[in-house]
């Protein structure tokens, strides 16, 4: 249950990233992009983002997140492949020198401001 | 109004554990990260690997755990310098992240250490995730789990650098199937070795004994 960590860093970043200069700021979204293997119940980092965001400028702002799939490389013939179970070896040296090159991101991409009330 | 941010959320842990690297580095010291779900036999397995290795390699370990400092004070009647961090001084996390790593081995001194050992909290997923600045990352399995842990929590076993199978005294009283368990570890990482071991009747201890003293003269060499 890491996730409250997660989404204590989630919220330092997104506050960061918030231009000084606006007045009332409110986050309408977070984009995050988070790999099929890394350790995050999408369903925990919701609940603890909206507990600790209340009466915040983000409270209420919603979390999208893109999925990103587990892709591998071989070292041996260098092929690349996505997997969708954990069987690492390579499908066609068969070999076990494989790197993981995609699936353990937990990232966020960009927020989403309303607009400044006129 | 979209602000584009493009940052990895765990960067702030990078930072540290490469903090973390760059201490060891310069001590001369090889760490090892050894995590395990709960109950595998993580702190029996090190006092008897202590017990062998020292004092020819001087010995550090940082113990993790939520509560208690139980598994500090198994070790510490092994003479080696012992440091426990308990979590629930900080919200009872379910693993080690390198901030924490750096004030306990600069609490425990590592000038005189060859060897730094991390028994990181008993679970199979959150310490997967967490760099530490360790050198190498050792997962521990029991014959008490199931055989297909490996494929229920293939991060843990993608990452390690090696596997031990622990309690393998155990086999003829179970209905584990061993060679099924290492097949399953090698499918999620093939080519990883794997020791199968009893930490009970040191069974098996010969080869991930040389392998520890291996990776400490190789770090210790530079």
């Amino acid at each position: 249950m890491h996730e409250m960590g997660i989404a204590e860093e989630l919220v330092k970043i997104a506050m960061d990233a918030i231009p000084e200069d606006m007045t009332d700021p409110k986050v309408e979204i977070l984009n995050l992009r988070i790999g099929k293997l890394a350790s995050v119940v999408e369903h925990s980092l919701t609940f603890c983002f909206e507990i600790i965001t209340k009466d915040t400028p983000l409270e209420n702002a919603m979390l999208v997140i893109e999925s990103v799939p587990v892709k591998i490389h071989c070292k041996v013939c260098h092929q690349e492949w996505e997997v969708d179970s954990p069987m690492f070896k390579c499908p066609d040296c068969e070999q076990g020198e494989v790197e993981m090159i995609a699936g353990r991101e937990i990232e966020i991409t960009s927020i989403e401001l309303a607009d400044e009330k006129a | 109004m979209e602000i584009n941010i493009q940052k990895r959320v765990l960067a702030q842990n990078e930072t540290d554990a490469d903090q973390n690297r760059a201490f060891f580095k310069e001590k001369n010291v090889f760490v090892l990260n050894m995590m395990s779900s709960p109950g595998s036999g993580k702190t029996e397995t090190l006092c008897k690997t202590l017990g062998h290795l020292m004092p020819e390699i001087r010995v550090g370990v940082i113990v993790g755990d939520v509560c208690t400092t139980n598994d500090a004070d198994r070790l510490a009647v092994t003479n080696a310098k012992v440091t426990q961090i308990n979590t629930d001084q900080f919200g009872g996390d379910c693993h080690l992240a390198a901030h924490l790593i750096d004030a306990s081995a600069r609490k425990l001194g590592c000038d005189d250490l060859d060897l730094l050992i991390v028994e990181n909290i008993g679970n199979l997923v959150c310490p997967a995730e967490f760099d530490i600045g360790e050198d190498a990352k050792a997962v521990v399995l029991s014959v008490t789990e199931g055989e297909d842990k490996p494929l229920k929590y293939p991060l843990m076993f993608q990452v390690a650098d090696i596997a031990i199978l622990n309690k393998v005294d155990l086999l003829p009283y179970l209905d584990f199937d061993a060679p099924l368990a290492v097949d399953n570890m090698k499918k999620v990482h093939p080519g990883m070795p794997v020791f199968e071991i009893s930490a009970k009747t040191e069974v098996g201890f010969e080869p991930w004994l040389e392998w520890l003293r291996e990776r400490v003269k190789e770090k210790t060499a530079r």
